[in-house]
């Protein structure tokens, strides 16, 4: 006979299986979808009539290097910049906490965390409605009778890593943000009187003070985005590719989606996608121990 | 406190400069809003001249002619439905997995656990994805949009958290007058729990709404299609719903004459999709606050 406290236990284990079960099929069953890099997959035939091919999938990758290549350099380029942003949302939580009318503060707040909550779609949409030909930016500088380039800072293939990084930074900096000023508050107030004493201004406690007790959170940020080295998301690519900028958007994910769709070498396209899930667990790992090394602490 | 006189003259500086500089982030933020929606009320002959403080002759014809078609109040009634429906789903059953995981009579419960943890790791990839959701017959269905995602573990980790800190006497008095577990879950857990399950419901939403590569890779259905791919479709002049318009366009001469152009359209049906978030969004942005900072104590 179980006990009564057994008995409950496994109440609860029956209560959880149809969770688990979905979970298997949702998040593992996806997994095997990876024994389509070793077939040809065609959608029209059943699994049996595929044909095995072996590792020419991953040879491909190989023979494809100079295509790899270009849209390695787009990823690493898109990640780059990223990197680079990191600290900016740090700087804006440090000033914003030196400006001292609340209403102001929470304005400021409320404002900027809005992008963080709109569709790649919209942010898509509002720049069009600003740097397309006849947007805003283009009829203001015609309206001042400054000249205006033919083909605007969407088409513009030089800029096109920078005016993305932007966009990104636009949508994120604010969000962002609000996990520095999280900790800015946690920093004890007891710091800041003892520094005041010792006579320090506004700037020393900034430099002594607000930046120090920030940098553990850098660091984990950092951290988190350097484990998504490959991993620029499909959305802003997928939006704002077009012909004249196509050859500098190619980052990994949107040409994951590309060989996919575009030319139906579903296999290949798996293949990809399971090198990158790879690499990225891989790095996230490594990131990982360089953190536990450093400060002692996981950040997973 | 630093009094005024001891301020130095840098620090005035920084302060004026401080001020400046956090206007014109707030300006850049929140101005392509504020632009996409007076020109979308705009007279549209004056709009492509230039609007840019103040709608150019009030004129709302875009509006009108929009909630006349079908399409566009259909795709936005379907993300309602579907954001509805997936944020309840997603709410309940996360709370209930995640309450179940604070058991520690439970047997395996480290290592179901652990296993919900490392979904949020684990990513198959775009294909695998696309051919388990067709196998699983999620193809031309609304069901994609609300199925996948409910057992989500970073909700798990947040709503487990903050069920493990309430007073676990009120649940034991439940269990001596002998209350089941879906009662105790149902009529203390979760109305308990409210803080932390507005917080996810909030996530979940935003989640939902802003979703749109399940529409556009898995349903051809048009009465299944979502604002959002709808908008996408409409900024890249998608040839049905261009039709539509233009032939609603041509057809503006009779009776009244109605005050249309594509861009005034665009702008109309930008404001339509960013609308429900602009709407709760005072309750939207006090939830996800809590939400990171929840986050940032457990990470």
């Amino acid at each position: 006979m179980l006990s009564k406290r057994n008995k409950i236990g496994w109440t609860y284990f029956l209560v959880a299986m149809p969770f688990m079960i979905y979970v298997i099929a949702f998040y593992f069953v996806p997994l095997f979808g990876w024994v389509y890099s070793f077939y040809n997959y065609n959608p029209a035939l059943s699994f049996s009539q595929l044909k095995f091919v072996g590792f020419d999938n991953f040879v491909k990758i190989f023979h494809e290097r100079s295509e790899i290549f270009r849209v390695l350099k787009n990823t690493l380029a898109m990640s780059f910049l990223m990197i680079l942003i990191t600290p900016l949302p740090m700087i804006a939580a440090v000033m914003i906490n030196e400006i001292k009318h609340n209403k102001f503060k929470r304005f400021i707040q409320t404002v900027t965390t809005l992008p963080n909550f709109i569709s790649w779609i919209v942010v898509f949409a509002l720049s069009f409605a600003i740097f397309s030909n006849e947007g805003l930016y283009y009829t203001l500088l015609r309206n001042l009778h400054i000249d205006v380039p033919v083909i605007g800072i969407m088409g513009n293939n030089g800029a096109a890593w920078f005016f993305q990084a932007g966009l990104y930074a636009w949508k994120t900096i604010g969000w962002t943000m609000i996990i520095y000023m999280a900790a800015i508050a946690g920093i004890d107030s007891e710091q800041y009187e003892a520094a005041r004493i010792d006579g320090a201004d506004k700037f020393g406690l900034m430099r002594h003070i607000t930046i120090p007790g920030l940098g553990p959170t850098l660091f984990v940020l950092l951290l988190l985005q350097i484990s998504n080295l490959l991993n620029n998301g499909l959305d802003q690519f997928f939006v704002f590719y077009n012909p004249l900028v196509a050859d500098k958007l190619d980052v990994l994910d949107y040409y994951i989606y590309k060989v996919g769709w575009g030319v139906s070498d579903y296999s290949y396209a798996t293949v990809l996608g399971m090198v990158k899930s790879l690499l990225g667990i891989a790095l996230l790992f490594a990131v990982n121990y360089l953190s536990k090394k450093t400060k002692g602490e996981s950040i997973l | 406190m630093i009094s005024n006189q001891r301020r130095s003259l840098a620090e005035r500086i920084f302060d004026i400069l401080n001020y400046a500089f956090m206007a014109l982030f707030s300006f850049i933020c929140i101005y392509p809003f504020y632009y996409v929606f007076i020109y979308s009320i705009s007279e549209p002959r004056l709009a492509q001249k230039g609007v840019y403080l103040w709608p150019g002759q009030f004129n709302v014809d875009a509006y009108i002619k929009i909630f006349s078609l079908h399409t566009i109040p259909h795709a936005f009634l379907v993300s309602v439905e579907k954001t509805v429906i997936f944020t309840v789903l997603c709410v309940y059953f996360s709370s209930m997995l995640a309450y179940l995981f604070t058991k520690h009579v439970m047997p395996f419960r480290k290592v179901m656990y652990r296993i919900v943890i490392s979904s949020m790791y684990l990513n198959s990839g775009l294909i695998p994805w696309y051919i388990t959701m067709k196998t699983y017959g999620l193809r031309n269905s609304f069901l994609l949009y609300v199925l996948p995602g409910i057992i989500n573990a970073f909700y798990i980790i947040l709503i487990k958290t903050y069920i493990e800190q309430l007073p676990a006497s009120l649940e034991e008095s439940a269990q001596i007058d002998g209350a089941g577990f879906m009662t105790v879950f149902n009529r203390i857990i979760f109305p308990l729990s409210k803080p932390i399950v507005a917080t996810v419901a909030v996530y979940a939403s935003v989640g939902c709404w802003n979703s749109w590569i399940d529409n556009y890779l898995l349903v051809e259905n048009p009465n299944l299609q979502t604002i959002q791919v709808i908008l996408f479709g409409y900024l890249n002049e998608a040839q049905s719903l261009t039709q539509d318009i233009s032939a609603m366009l041509a057809n503006a001469g009779s009776g009244r004459q109605l005050h249309l152009s594509p861009e005034t359209i665009k702008m109309s049906i930008t404001v339509i999709s960013v609308l429900p978030i602009i709407l709760v969004y005072p309750f939207l942005q006090k939830n996800f606050i809590k939400g990171i900072m929840l986050g940032a104590v457990k990470g």
